[in-house]
């Protein structure tokens, strides 16, 4: 039940960075490149909600608030969201449907094409997002779902190509996505560690029981 | 049975006895304040030698140049306030504010290098050499985006004869103002401060590239490089240096800013070119700010006229 009224805040909250773009350009608020205003808005979305995807482990490990996980799928398909909002302006406003251009851009630009594959590497990810797909992935599902990760470090490389001078924000998203991975890193030593451990006890037990 | 008589004020519109106090305390505060802003402004204007030096201040006697294009003129309002100017911030919408606090008098321009006298110029004495003209050009960034802009100023050519360069100077070099306390944005690295520009002399001595202190009939806005710029119109706008105090005449080519980030990317040459890409993107269009499908880029932003400064040079090579 509580879990119900958080999903609904989080839908709503969700919708607000585009509210806010719709609400700018009925009221001349996108200054004087709207096209660049608005590529710039839905690819920070789009980062910011893969990242907050990626951190929802690890916090409700950290805080041990389990119920986070129940919220992770809709901010994970909001991200997706906004990804085709991104790719959507720059098929439409900015090359408006020109796929030879396109296809050149796509070829030719190692930014667009690191953003274009991370945009591909999501599709999978939201279409067998279905609890029906979850269930005959069975083990699979979380195998293919790891593209995430893939999908996350494409998109940050993507901003840093793509910017001229400063990089201080591309790089604000490297340093939380590098935690995040560093993070996952951690868990993973630790988990290998106990295994060997665990490994090496049972095989001196089972030394033990030979003797 | 007792009638109660509506009293002419209600209550609740009756003030406070405090904020009453509050707001003749304020009144008077503000006549002080004023009468100490008025009496500043008016030392100023007994102790500064020119009066129009803000923007928003109509320049007289503007005349017409033969190099205007017809083409509408990007609001005015637009050309205020999307600016790179990385002096002040990389976010294009914040130098429109962040500019405001930038003195542009007193403002002197060092003529130095290879010339035959080096001497220190009020910026006043520099717009005052030749009558201003109004020149509309394209200004194409090397970002993609393009404005029309109606400049005041005069050809460049008119100061640099004066300032009488030796035989031997092939180049000139463009220096903005180094000074973090007015430019927050040179306190971060992203480029290597002072903003440095440069230009090979018989570019800049072309009638096109334009020495420029207006713009829209009024003096240049700070976030458009006030007091004092140059407009150099078939190159990418980068080449534009803005708010200069220093311009040095040179035997050897000039190293700019961009150039040193990153040199495969920006080169010295930064002619507008639809045919040679920036190594990440595209040339061959632009979004001229205000519409919606994006244009050709034309050769030289359209200037063919500056094809001869070119030929014989590869400019795939000399980009």
């Amino acid at each position: 039940m509580k879990l119900r009224v958080i999903k609904v805040l989080i839908f709503f909250a969700g919708l607000i960075p585009l509210a806010r773009l719709a609400w700018k350009a009925f009221h001349q608020g996108l200054g004087a490149n709207p096209v660049e205003v608005i590529t710039h808005s839905t690819g920070d979305w789009t980062l910011i909600l893969i990242l907050t995807t990626l951190s929802i482990t690890p916090l409700r490990k950290l805080t041990k608030q389990y119920w986070l996980i129940g919220v992770r799928r809709m901010i994970g398909l909001f991200a997706f969201f906004y990804v085709c909002l991104h790719f959507t302006t720059y098929i439409w406003l900015d090359k408006f449907f020109d796929w030879h251009e396109m296809i050149k851009d796509i070829v030719k630009r190692p930014f667009i094409t690191v953003g274009f594959t991370a945009f591909v590497l999501l599709i999978p990810l939201a279409i067998t997002s279905t609890r029906g797909w979850i269930r005959r992935l069975g083990k699979n599902w979380q195998r293919l779902h790891r593209l995430i990760y893939v999908a996350a470090i494409a998109g940050v490389i993507h901003y840093i190509w793509l910017v001229k001078a400063d990089l201080r924000k591309p790089l604000q998203y490297a340093f939380v996505l590098g935690v995040l991975l560093l993070y996952r890193i951690a868990v993973w030593l630790v988990e290998l560690r106990k295994k060997l451990s665990g490994a090496a006890v049972r095989q001196s037990a089972a030394e033990v029981t030979e003797v | 049975m007792l009638i109660k008589k509506p009293s002419d004020i209600r209550s609740s519109e009756i003030t406070p006895q405090n904020i009453y106090l509050n707001r003749r305390r304020f009144v008077a505060w503000a006549v002080a304040a004023g009468a100490v802003a008025g009496a500043g402004f008016s030392f100023r204007e007994m102790t500064s030698p020119s009066l129009a030096v803000s923007a928003n201040t109509k320049i007289d006697g503007i005349q017409k140049s033969s190099f205007s294009t017809p083409e509408p003129q990007t609001p005015y309002k637009d050309v205020t306030n999307y600016n790179n100017f990385y002096e002040f911030s990389t976010d294009k919408y914040a130098p429109a504010g962040l500019a405001k606090s930038l003195k542009t008098r007193p403002w002197t321009v060092t003529i130095d290098g290879d010339v035959k006298k080096k001497q220190v110029l009020d910026v006043d004495a520099i717009i005052k050499m030749a009558a201003p003209e109004e020149r509309i050009y394209r200004h194409r960034c090397v970002e993609g985006w393009s404005i029309v802009v109606p400049w005041v100023g005069f050809s460049l050519s008119e100061l640099i004869k004066r300032a009488d360069p030796l035989p031997k100077a092939k180049y000139v070099e463009f220096t903005t103002l180094y000074d973090p306390k007015q430019m927050p944005g040179q306190d971060v690295p992203v480029l290597k401060w002072p903003y440095v520009e440069g230009l090979r002399l018989d570019e800049a001595m072309h009638p096109l590239a334009l020495l420029c202190f207006g713009m829209y009939g009024e003096v240049l806005p700070n976030q458009d490089g006030a007091p004092l710029r140059i407009v150099v119109p078939w190159k990418y706008g980068f080449k534009s240096a803005k708010s200069i105090v220093r311009i040095r005449f040179a035997e050897k080519q000039p190293w700019n800013s961009w150039q040193l980030s990153a040199p495969n990317e920006y080169g010295f040459y930064s002619n507008v070119n639809p045919n040679v890409d920036h190594p990440r993107w595209s040339q061959a269009k632009e979004r001229r700010l205000g519409e919606f499908l994006k244009r050709p880029t034309l050769m030289f932003n359209g200037y063919d006229q500056v094809a001869s400064l070119y030929t014989g040079m590869d400019l795939k090579k000399n980009f």
